[in-house]
């Protein structure tokens, strides 16, 4: 149980984030919706939005400072593997309206129907994807 | 003054935001595999992550539901949609390959940018151009070219 706990920590801080952003600006933590929203012709909202996507890449250096190191990164797959999990996650994500934290973390709090199929579906093809990787280059 | 305002709380939600992704383990895309493999070392680790976050929101939205607007915004801005239609499930499909691949989700890859780790910048420019075709390819209806008057029947 004890090495779930700073994975449980985490969740609550991803969740009192969720929090902070709609009780005090009214909007929906979701990142892949407020990364492509920074690409429009800026409007009342979109320094807000920069300032969210610029605290949020400070989380990790943030993170270093308390701990002493920065958070374990062990890379899965090779740079072009990645490039092109990165376009599907890109062109996924806008055309499935959000990601794990748009749907996974506020849909499924606000128990959005969109919200709950569209996480069913993506951890179904995550987990097969995974599965299938193995198989094909154990 | 208010937009001031809205801009440091949007800085401070995305600070607690990739703390918490840090401290989660969600920046590890080894962990993350981890998780999707079910079939595997499954390693549960990371539903506490999603548990947790949808707990606290949860509580989020019970508060919001209580008031007329947030503190710092006319309006709450929160999607209405019910349909459960194809694009929704094509894109989450999409997205899902992709996450299982690298094992990364946009927020733990935006992220980990401050870690300057070249397989991280390569994914999120590669996910930026993902975003970019999608644009591309379903322009709004106004930016297509007018369509002239056709006559009433």
């Amino acid at each position: 149980m004890g090495a779930y706990l700073p994975s449980l920590a985490g969740g609550v801080l991803i969740g009192l984030s969720a929090t902070m952003l709609l009780l005090l600006n009214g909007r929906i933590a979701g990142i892949s919706g407020l990364v492509a929203g920074l690409g429009r012709p800026p409007d009342r909202r979109w320094a807000a939005d920069l300032a969210f996507i610029t605290g949020l890449i400070l989380g990790p250096p943030a993170f270093a400072l308390f701990a002493g190191h920065w958070p374990e990164m062990r890379m899965v797959a090779p740079l072009p593997l990645l490039a092109v999990a990165g376009l599907l996650v890109g062109f996924g994500t806008r055309l499935g309206s959000g990601c794990t934290s748009g749907h996974g973390v506020c849909g499924l709090a606000r128990l959005s129907p969109r919200s709950i199929a569209a996480v069913f579906t993506f951890l179904a093809t995550g987990m097969l994807t995974v599965v299938l990787a193995r198989v094909i280059v154990p | 003054m208010r937009q001031a305002a809205q801009i440091l709380a949007a800085l401070a939600a995305g600070l607690t935001f990739g703390l918490g992704l840090a401290l989660s383990g969600m920046l590890d895309p080894a962990r993350v595999r981890g998780f999707l493999d079910v079939a595997g070392a499954w390693d549960p680790s990371l539903a506490f992550v999603l548990a947790g976050a949808v707990a606290v929101s949860a509580l989020g939205y019970a508060a919001a539901r209580r008031l007329q607007a947030p503190a710092f915004a006319p309006s709450f801005s929160i999607p209405t949609g019910q349909r459960i239609d194809r694009p929704l499930i094509l894109g989450a499909a999409l997205f899902g390959i992709g996450w299982g691949l690298s094992g990364f989700c946009p927020g733990p890859a935006v992220a980990a940018l401050s870690t300057g780790a070249l397989p991280v910048v390569v994914f999120v420019a590669a996910m930026l151009a993902g975003m970019a075709a999608h644009r591309l390819l379903t322009r709004p209806p106004e930016a297509q070219p007018a369509v002239t008057d056709v006559p009433a029947r």
